[in-house]
């Protein structure tokens, strides 16, 4: 956990100072547009009410990390004069620190379960709204040596079947799944997190694991992903809404439509998640 | 007396950062013995805790063994063999130690994995398959374990005076003779502690563990990786795992202190 946390800090210190050149960019070419057109000739267009500038810092869910980079991207492409910034990490410590009053603008969640700990407190006061959905895949190393079939071949105790704990996410919704099928799997290991179990299935140490699909998407060509019918026994809803005392609330409520809109649904369906 | 007069000139200098060290060490534990809930001590401590608890201590046990039986001969080869390239070998033997153990546990799974080196061969020819079994846990215990032990051996075979085994060898002992009755004993102290930081290191053991041999309850689950589990859902139980751990790891070694290592302390 500690060590996510620290890689979607990383990741967005990474992310922040890469804005910060591309504010830099941008201002360059603003004051030299500027040059160019000449002094003193100019209305300021700031008179347009719906406008949004200004920093819109977004609270969201770690495995939201490579989709909201990129949605980050296109909202300052799309409001100039904006900067998204994110703190990625687990759904639960972020509800955490929005609850000891973090200054946050939007909170997306990976689980409507750790949303309910934000709206509880009066903390987010909107409804919130589910943008994309998660469902669990069966993964198999390529080729699929191990010819797994469906969920029934989980049973199977002479293959090697890797799972995510029950106290994890990902655990908790194969349980689930497995109940909906009457299967009692047979796993060889329970690992900590999805990242541990797609190491075992890309190693080939494991005939198959259930992950979610996104992160069969994400593990590349090592893994190959299997559909089963069952996984709509366990969706996982990812919720968003901005924060009640949003520093910026006129930016947030963009960011939450432009998440929300038909560009963003392209590209969480290029990442693998589904659409509500 | 004499005792006395050196006792009163303990040097301030070495003195405060000692205790500032011992501070240091110590005031996490503290922190974690304060946050134990022990009213609800009975009710978090489950079968599976004993479970797990009993394989820990098995496993870091045996690991501790094969630690001995292949870190003896190698810290001997590292401090006594004229052997070429000495000094990069020994930097080598430290390599675990500088690795992350998840790094470690990959680099196991690469080698000794269905798919590894090795693992293949040993898959294929006796369907051994190491990875998510209790030797694995082993294995992957006494691969990040080795070196402490190693290092402490050769430390205290390079300062024990070589001229005793010569003396052995001019009235006639073999070398394993000599290697059993005059080097081994010479360097007892530096073989037992070499064994504790082993067994300590390997009872702690988790990245390499849970990376190489899985968690599975009563398979694979030891106790670092029953801590780290329930820390997901439940931080109080996960103090809890954590306290029992260390209480029976400190009885151990306290006890083993007393009856084994008689010398002045």
């Amino acid at each position: 956990m500690p060590i996510l946390r620290m890689k979607a800090t990383r990741l967005a210190d990474a992310q922040e100072a890469w804005n910060m050149s591309k504010i830099v960019n941008r201002v360059l070419v603003a004051s030299a547009a500027l040059v160019l057109a000449g002094c003193g000739s100019g209305p300021t267009p700031s008179a347009d009410p719906s406008k949004v500038t200004g920093d819109v810092t977004v609270f969201a869910a770690a495995s939201l990390t490579g989709t909201f980079t990129q949605l980050g991207e296109d909202f300052e492409a799309a409001h100039p004069g904006t900067r998204v910034r994110f703190n990625f990490g687990g759904s639960s410590a972020l509800a955490q620190q929005l609850n000891q009053g973090a200054p946050a603008d939007v909170f997306a969640s990976a689980a409507p379960a750790n949303m309910k700990q934000v709206t509880d407190t009066k903390a987010i006061t909107d409804a919130p709204r589910t943008f994309v959905r998660n469902t669990l895949q069966i993964a198999v190393p390529k080729g699929n040596p191990g010819k797994i079939a469906g969920l029934a071949d989980f049973a199977d105790a002479g293959r090697k079947i890797a799972l995510c704990a029950e106290q994890v996410p990902c655990g908790a919704a194969a349980k689930k799944v497995f109940e909906a099928a009457k299967i009692t799997p047979a796993p060889d290991t329970l690992e900590q997190d999805v990242k541990a179990v797609l190491t075992k299935v890309s190693l080939g140490e494991v005939d198959g694991a259930l992950v979610y699909r996104t992160d069969v998407k994400a593990a590349g060509d090592e893994v190959e992903g299997i559909t089963f019918a069952e996984a709509s026994q366990a969706v996982n809803d990812y919720p968003i809404a901005p924060v009640a005392k949003a520093p910026n609330a006129a930016a947030a409520k963009a960011f939450v439509e432009f998440v929300l809109s038909d560009k963003g649904r392209a590209v969480f369906s290029a990442a693998g998640f589904e659409n509500p | 007396m004499t005792r006395n007069r050196v006792r009163g000139r303990l040097p301030v200098v070495l003195v405060l950062p000692a205790v500032a060290g011992l501070a240091f060490l110590l005031v996490p534990l503290a922190g974690l013995l304060i946050r134990t809930p022990w009213t609800s001590l009975s009710t978090l401590l489950s079968a599976e805790v004993g479970e797990a608890l009993r394989l820990s201590l098995i496993c870091a046990s045996l690991a501790t063994v094969l630690c001995l039986f292949l870190g003896i001969p190698l810290a001997w080869l590292l401090a006594r063999s004229g052997l070429p390239g000495r000094g990069f070998l020994r930097a080598l033997v430290t390599v675990p130690l500088v690795l992350p153990p998840v790094v470690g546990g990959v680099a196991l799974l690469l080698v000794l994995g269905r798919r590894g080196l090795i693992g293949e061969h040993l898959d294929a020819w006796f369907g051994i398959s190491l990875p998510f079994t209790t030797a694995g846990v082993v294995v992957a215990e006494a691969f990040v374990a080795m070196p402490f032990l190693v290092i402490s051996v050769e430390g205290a075979l390079r300062a024990a005076d070589p001229r005793f085994e010569e003396a052995a060898a001019t009235l006639g002992a073999s070398k394993w003779l000599t290697f059993r009755r005059v080097t081994l004993p010479s360097v007892l102290p530096g073989v037992v502690a070499g064994t504790v930081l082993c067994w300590a290191r390997a009872l702690g053991e988790f990245g390499a563990t849970i990376t190489f041999a899985g968690n599975f309850p009563g398979e694979t689950t030891t106790m670092p990786l029953a801590v780290y589990l329930a820390l997901e859902t439940d931080p109080d139980a996960a103090i809890v795992l954590s306290v029992v751990l260390l209480l029976v790891s400190v009885g151990v070694l306290a006890g083993l202190r007393d009856r084994w290592i008689s010398g002045p302390t």
